[in-house]
């Protein structure tokens, strides 16, 4: 497989471009035509769409997406009116531990559809947005990985990680002498603790489309400490 | 498709007006949020913007300004504004800025006006805030603002600082002063040609003449550099009220100079803050002098609970809100003395009407009881002028009762004829505690060593305290007795999420903060005023005398001033929470409705007494002398 997570794709235009002409399924076809953002655009221009998931594990090989959430927003404005929440129908069994994390439990799950089935309504959210999610290796592995397994392809495209912007950040302020005789260590980076540190609320974790706005609002946050709406997207994605 | 917006639904629901509304409407309201974050210092709208959005605060504090850059209001978690806007003009009437980072959800003009239209409680609501706080916009105006978190310091100003050169002679100065009827002056370095006073250098004030000069005997053609105080705290004229009330009281300064681009405009006192605030009650308490009847003051005193309430909100400290509380208090006694020498007469015989206790001490809160008693002329006759009196303690104390001031379960109170006593009586009975110390005797009348009187020949009260303070103050069995007493009350050791830890290791649910931290603390510091004949009645006051008397270890006056300011500061506060969430206010804390900070200041608090009890235990042993 590919590690994309650490490969830099120098120009997410042409490569999405390559891939509407490589792929054979319609939908995948379909998603990316629709392209992206120049490279040079500004944040401020840009729609985004916050996305989480819910999963059965870790692993995006043997786990899978058992709800999804997403948000529509803008730098300015996360628009709730067109949030979407969806349960997945998994490929694996549901197992205990899981349940006890996120709560999702066999009878919500009692007739949700199979990713397939939703799979045209969610690429029609996503298309031509970039999408922003806090830790990518469960979004964009589980994406990708799953629907390998289901229709034989895989999906990649850009994204924003919320998380990846909290690490530099905490990386850069305790870089220097004083801070390392100082014992500075690095905040903690996952979605709640982050949020803290710019005055965000706390919320109920592990509900996909909660997770969803507060990745939004945490981007919107961290945009306005460390970046400005004149920050072109290239300096951000992945 | 039906989205749950959990996190959203939960906290609109939870706020007014909202909390109103019927579940189906409640989804529609949250489907249309929009949400925004900004960061601390933003500007969120601009006057006369366009206006098509209800703001909702999510998190944060949000400042609403007036057109003439004066601060209106002040919001946080849960409030709306934007309401004005979107019932007039469409345009934003008031801007809005944050003070700290905040999230909003931002409601769209649409939802907002079909809420309008199908509730009335939600119109009611808008619509309500509105005229309210129009009437508070005028009232404020009337009388220049009412706040001090709303009020600047340059609205405290009248008139320019004297500034004066630093090799003027005392006398020269102290002459200019009084010339000018000012109680401090600027000094400025006289090399520098500067009338503006740019470059000053020191402050003068009435005490360092006083203390440092008349005290000492020094010649008054000294230079008044030599005793100028150098170490100056200042603050600019935008700065809020409280602030600098918080800097006066943090550095123990009676002046402050109120500067603009770096000149001195003018100075502030602490008696201009004073008097500021207590405007506040003075409304209130001129209230209380026009009600006809019990039942009328009665009906009144339901909104001492609201005037308690805004002092705490307008972030008053326990200082100022006893002080207004306890002014209230002796009203409602005054009035009610009236109204009863009305009914029954005027009095065969002069009298006095005693305050004790908290109200004595100028630090009454909102759950208290009547302590109150009378001095009585010598001339006093049982068979003549008993009935009288008997029946004006009644008509008081019940009346009192019925305005809030529960019945004293100790019986210490006017209608109890052990209470009702000469002068002569009172002073044999003083001196009967004082020489005879028994500390039995003594545990139910620590009361009566805060005395001052409410009503009659008060000056009685005032001969009464001088009379208690000439044989307490060398009387070591009797100090002794006093802070064995003041020790019976001890501070918990700490506090954990939910529950109080005892010093036997016990754990208890709640804490009253009355009982185990203001009163044992007002009791100790009670005995240090009487080993020092100090004249104080408030506890704070009297720590001003016991730190200049210099009894205790260094720092540690300043120590108890503190702790006494932060225990009285979160027992108000958790008041006045409970009457605003409509739960009868007492003086029970569960530690699992104070914040982080509150556990641990109070905890710090608590140690402060904790080691000063000690610290009595040591000083006052009746067989030391």
């Amino acid at each position: 497989m590919h590690n994309f997570t650490n490969k830099k794709i120098l120009n997410w235009n042409a490569y999405l471009q390559l891939q509407a002409q490589n792929c054979k399924d319609s939908r995948l076809k379909t998603f990316y035509k629709t392209g992206t953002y120049h490279d040079d655009t500004l944040l401020k221009d840009i729609e985004f769409v916050a996305l989480d998931f819910e999963t059965t594990g870790l692993d995006p090989k043997q786990n899978s997406i058992i709800s999804i959430g997403l948000v529509p927003f803008t730098l300015n404005r996360i628009f709730c009116n067109q949030a979407k929440k969806w349960y997945v129908n998994p490929q694996d069994k549901l197992e205990e531990e899981s349940v006890i994390i996120h709560g999702i439990t066999h009878s919500d799950l009692k007739g949700a559809p199979d990713l397939r089935r939703i799979l045209n309504q969610l690429l029609d959210e996503l298309a031509g947005k970039i999408v922003v999610v806090h830790y990518r290796n469960i979004e964009r592995d589980f994406l990708d990985l799953n629907l390998r397994a289901l229709i034989d392809e895989g999906i990649i495209f850009p994204v924003i990680d919320t998380m990846q912007i909290e690490a530099e950040i905490q990386n850069k302020q305790i870089q220097g002498f004083f801070n390392w005789l100082k014992g500075k260590r690095p905040g903690s980076i996952r979605l709640g603790n982050s949020r803290l540190r710019y005055n965000l609320p706390g919320y109920q974790p592990h509900d996909a489309l909660t997770d969803a706005i507060a990745t939004a609002e945490l981007l919107q946050a961290q945009v306005s400490y460390y970046y400005s709406p004149e920050t072109p997207i290239k300096n951000i994605w992945l | 498709m039906e989205v749950e917006l959990l996190e959203i639904q939960d906290f609109i629901s939870q706020h007014a007006p909202f909390d109103q509304l019927p579940e189906e409407a409640l989804a529609d309201v949250v489907r249309s949020v929009e949400i925004s974050y900004y960061r601390a210092e933003t500007n969120i709208i601009d006057f006369k913007d366009d206006i098509n959005e209800l703001y909702m605060i999510r998190s944060g504090v949000v400042e609403i300004y007036r057109r003439n850059g004066n601060l209106y209001n002040r919001l946080d978690q849960g409030k709306l504004f934007g309401q004005m806007g979107l019932l007039t003009s469409n345009k934003v009437r008031f801007p809005a800025k944050t003070t700290k980072d905040t999230l909003l959800y931002c409601i769209p003009g649409s939802v907002f006006y079909d809420l309008c239209d199908r509730f009335e409680s939600f119109a009611d609501f808008v619509e309500a805030e509105d005229s309210t706080r129009l009437k508070q916009a005028v009232e404020n105006k009337s009388d220049n603002g009412n706040a001090l978190t709303t009020s600047k310091v340059k609205t405290l100003l009248t008139r320019e600082p004297l500034i004066l050169p630093s090799d003027s002679s005392i006398q020269s100065v102290a002459k200019i002063m009084a010339e000018e009827s000012q109680s401090a002056a600027l000094i400025k370095d006289p090399s520098i040609d500067d009338q503006e006073g740019y470059s000053f250098v020191g402050l003068i004030t009435e005490h360092d003449l006083c203390a440092k000069v008349i005290a000492s005997g020094l010649s008054v053609e000294t230079p008044v550099s030599e005793v100028m105080s150098t170490e100056l705290m200042s603050l600019d004229h935008n700065a809020y009220i409280f602030e600098a009330m918080l800097i006066m009281l943090r550095h123990n300064v009676h002046h402050l100079p109120i500067m603009k681009n770096k000149r001195p405009i003018g100075l502030i006192e602490v008696s201009d803050i004073i008097r500021y605030e207590s405007q506040n009650s003075l409304l209130f308490v001129s209230s209380i002098f026009q009600q006809q009847s019990t039942e009328d003051l009665a009906q009144l005193s339901v909104q001492l609970k609201d005037c308690f309430v805004r002092m705490v909100n307008e972030d008053a400290n326990s200082h100022m809100v006893g002080r207004a509380m306890s002014e209230i208090g002796r009203s409602f006694k005054q009035r009610l003395l009236e109204l009863a020498e009305e009914q029954f007469g005027p009095p065969p015989i002069p009298y006095c009407f005693l305050a004790l206790g908290s109200m004595a001490r100028d630090e009454q809160l909102l759950v208290t009881d009547q302590d109150n008693g009378l001095i009585l002329d010598n001339s006093y006759d049982e068979k003549l002028h008993g009935k009288y009196f008997e029946k004006l303690s009644h008509f008081v104390c019940d009346g009192l009762d019925a305005c809030g001031y529960v019945y004293c379960t100790g019986e210490i109170m006017a209608t109890n004829p052990e209470y009702r006593k000469t002068q002569t009586q009172w002073e044999t009975c003083f001196t009967d505690w004082i020489d005879n110390p028994n500390p039995k005797a003594l545990l139910n009348c620590n009361i009566f060593f805060d005395l001052t009187g409410v009503y009659g020949r008060v000056k009685w009260a005032e001969q009464l305290n001088a009379f208690i303070l000439r044989r307490a103050k060398k009387n070591n069995r009797f100090l002794a007795c006093m802070a064995r007493n003041a020790l019976n009350r001890k501070p918990p050791l700490g506090f954990f999420k939910d529950f109080v830890m005892e010093n036997d290791g016990r754990h208890n649910n709640s804490i009253n903060l009355k009982r185990r931290g203001t009163a044992p603390l007002a009791d100790l510091i009670r005995v240090h005023a009487l080993a020092i004949g100090s004249q104080s009645q408030n506890s704070f006051d009297r720590l001003e005398d016991i730190i200049e008397a210099g009894i205790l270890p260094k720092s540690k006056g300043a120590d108890l001033r503190h702790a006494m300011e932060l225990i009285s500061l979160v027992r108000l506060r958790h008041q006045s929470l409970d009457v605003e969430s409509d739960i009868e206010p007492d003086n029970n804390i569960e530690p699992e409705n104070m914040s982080d900070l509150e556990r641990r200041n109070l905890k710090d608090a608590f140690l402060v007494l904790s080691n000063a009890q000690n610290f009595l235990k040591y000083r006052y042993t009746a067989n030391k002398f």
